[in-house]
């Protein structure tokens, strides 16, 4: 069902005019729309390959007017390798949420960007699995009490939320990382700035390029949009700190 | 005009892949494939081609399922364990109906077993083997020179009907050395027409590949067409070689390696006075079900030999019904059948 268009409301060619399925105050939808804006300022609509991960954005291709494939679960990296290197003239992005990335994915995003790929990743981290109820992902912060941490994240019985991208920040073959917020406005256009370099890098041929989004999932952390989005600013950055981590 | 050359069945495989025109491998070490994915690296380096040494089968699988995407002949190859753990990626692949070859050169199990030949993989390369209700076209040399002729046709069926075929060897075929010939195939690759692969949208509608069908009914429409497409390639596609069956009352059935040794103990029995015939499956999936019910008109007696606890005989015994006696004879964990043995077997029908 469409909507009526807001006058006020510029929708981005790489962008379906569509109701997407996201909670109020997610943050995916900035973050689909950040993509999308800079597609299509770069004018790489018709060259752009995504592929969609397994969690909340599993079904991105809703949304984005652009060719897409689906990956299983973490495998991402290795289907966006397998695509650029038949097709090198195309600009291929990944996006994907902590559980496929940093978890079930680990083995593929590590080897990927060690491999020095010529692909952008776009790395969406909200500390939880948001598709299957909320469960604890690797970046959940300590004491946080998710669907599967009732008591809050036990360090000792947990272990240690995951840096993904200072992890990767050691292998010569990451090229550019990044690590930006939707919380709010001045942080979201920090934002697109990054996600452009990030798709510059590959236009450029400059390797492996990655940004990390920290992003809200106020329906899982339990809170109101606007207390999801202070939690951001007020908690998570202190952990996973905002900035480039690499760029080379 | 043809080239004789003296290969191994690993290397002809991979040659077979070069000339249907592959341009993608993916692969991992494992015995007793290695000489495969070291034919691969050097043969895309020649070819133009790419070849990645995967970081695990998980990985090798899902670059495959990339290029495929990407409108590429494709192919990975593996050997018993690593084929389990491909399991997930070909799933996706079926469901998504993208074409590509994985190749497994057998050997024993369970577990990490042994690197000697089995055919223990049967069920899982003809019964789908990952989760969900789909099939691959499954093709079962039994030469060198099939190595390489199979792989060619694994990649023509597997383009024709956009689906996954297997190439299921093991390690007794791999690691064996023939002459083989290679027929001059200028032009051989045929052109499929992909406009499903992911191109970039230029003057079209954005192409999506997917597998996840959530509206209701969505999924069952969709595996209803799988299920359409399977049929077809069964009545197509199936594949048999019989020799003397016409007036035989004893019927061996095997595939592979197994076929050959049976072939042998049939003519040791012929030489005997015994009437005796084969069947050869040539693909296990279609499996060539009319071709054995219609050598019982005359058959009493059949013989399924397996380097398994009995895997294919289960499909023998569904296509023979109550026509004529099954009896089984398997080796397993890497024992391989002598044709005496077989002989000896048939001698006690």
């Amino acid at each position: 069902m469409k909507k009526k268009q807001d006058s006020n409301v510029v929708l981005s060619r790489s962008l379906r005019d569509a109701e997407n399925h996201y909670c109020a105050g997610c943050g995916h939808g900035i973050i689909h729309r950040l993509i999308c804006e800079v597609i299509d300022e770069f004018g790489i609509r018709d060259k752009v390959i995504g592929i969609a991960p397994v969690g909340c954005a599993v079904i991105a291709y809703d949304y984005w007017n652009f060719d897409v494939a689906e990956a299983a679960h973490g495998r991402t990296p290795a289907v966006a390798t397998g695509i650029k290197r038949m097709r090198p003239e195309n600009i291929v992005f990944t996006y994907q949420g902590d559980g496929d990335l940093a978890a079930i994915g680990t083995s593929e995003i590590i080897h990927t960007a060690n491999r020095g790929e010529n692909i952008t990743v776009i790395f969406v981290n909200n500390g939880v699995y948001g598709m299957t109820g909320g469960q604890m992902a690797p970046t959940t912060l300590a004491g946080q009490k998710t669907n599967t941490t009732m008591l809050g994240r036990s360090l000792r019985r947990d272990g240690y939320p995951l840096k993904v991208l200072e992890m990767l920040a050691v292998l010569p073959g990451a090229r550019y990382l990044e690590r930006v917020s939707v919380h709010s406005a001045h942080e979201t256009l920090r934002a697109k700035r990054a996600i452009a370099k990030a798709f510059k890098m590959q236009i450029d041929g400059k390797g492996f390029a990655m940004v990390e989004v920290l992003s809200m999932c106020p329906t899982y952390w339990g809170m109101a949009p606007i207390q999801a989005a202070d939690r951001i600013k007020n908690e998570v950055t202190t952990f996973y700190p905002l900035g480039v981590v690499k760029s080379c | 005009m043809t080239r004789k050359l003296l290969m191994c069945g690993n290397e002809a495989c991979g040659e077979g892949a070069i000339l249907a025109g592959c341009t993608f491998y993916a692969g991992y070490p494992i015995t007793p494939q290695n000489e495969l994915t070291a034919y691969m690296s050097k043969r895309m380096y020649e070819t133009g081609g790419v070849f990645i040494q995967a970081e695990s089968e998980l990985a090798a699988i899902n670059m495959v399922f990339g290029a495929s995407c990407a409108g590429k002949r494709a192919m990975t190859s593996s050997s018993s364990p690593g084929i389990s753990l491909k399991q997930e990626g070909i799933s996706y692949l079926a469901g998504c109906e993208l074409p590509c070859v994985i190749v497994n050169i057998q050997r024993g199990g369970p577990g990490l077993g042994n690197i000697a030949p089995a055919q223990s993989d049967y069920f899982q390369a003809v019964k789908g083997g990952g989760h969900g209700d789909y099939k691959t076209i499954v093709l079962a040399p039994a030469s060198v020179q099939e190595l390489l002729d199979y792989t060619i046709l694994a990649f023509d069926l597997a383009d024709k009907y956009r689906n996954p075929a297997i190439v299921l060897g093991d390690g007794l075929l791999g690691q064996m050395m023939e002459p083989l010939q290679v027929k001059r195939t200028e032009n051989r690759v045929q052109s499929t027409e992909k406009p499903w692969a992911l191109t970039g949208c230029k003057g079209r509608k954005p192409n999506i590949i997917r597998s996840l069908l959530l509206g209701e009914g969505v999924l069952e429409e969709h595996n209803k067409k799988l299920q359409a497409k399977y049929r077809l390639i069964k009545d197509t596609e199936t594949r048999v070689e019989t020799v003397n069956i016409k007036d035989s009352e004893i019927i061996l059935v095997a595939y592979g390696s197994v076929a050959r040794i049976a072939r042998a103990a049939m003519e040791i029995a012929r030489a005997d006075g015994l009437n005796v015939g084969l069947i050869r499956p040539i693909t296990l999936w279609p499996f060539p079900d009319k071709a054995i019910a219609d050598a019982c008109a005359v058959a009493k007696n059949v013989l399924v030999a397996e380097m398994s606890a009995g895997q294919m005989v289960e499909d023998v015994r569904l296509a023979v019904g109550d026509k004529a006696k099954v009896e089984f004879y398997g080796r397993m964990g890497g024992g391989i059948h002598t044709e005496e043995e077989i002989f000896e077997r048939i001698k006690v029908l």
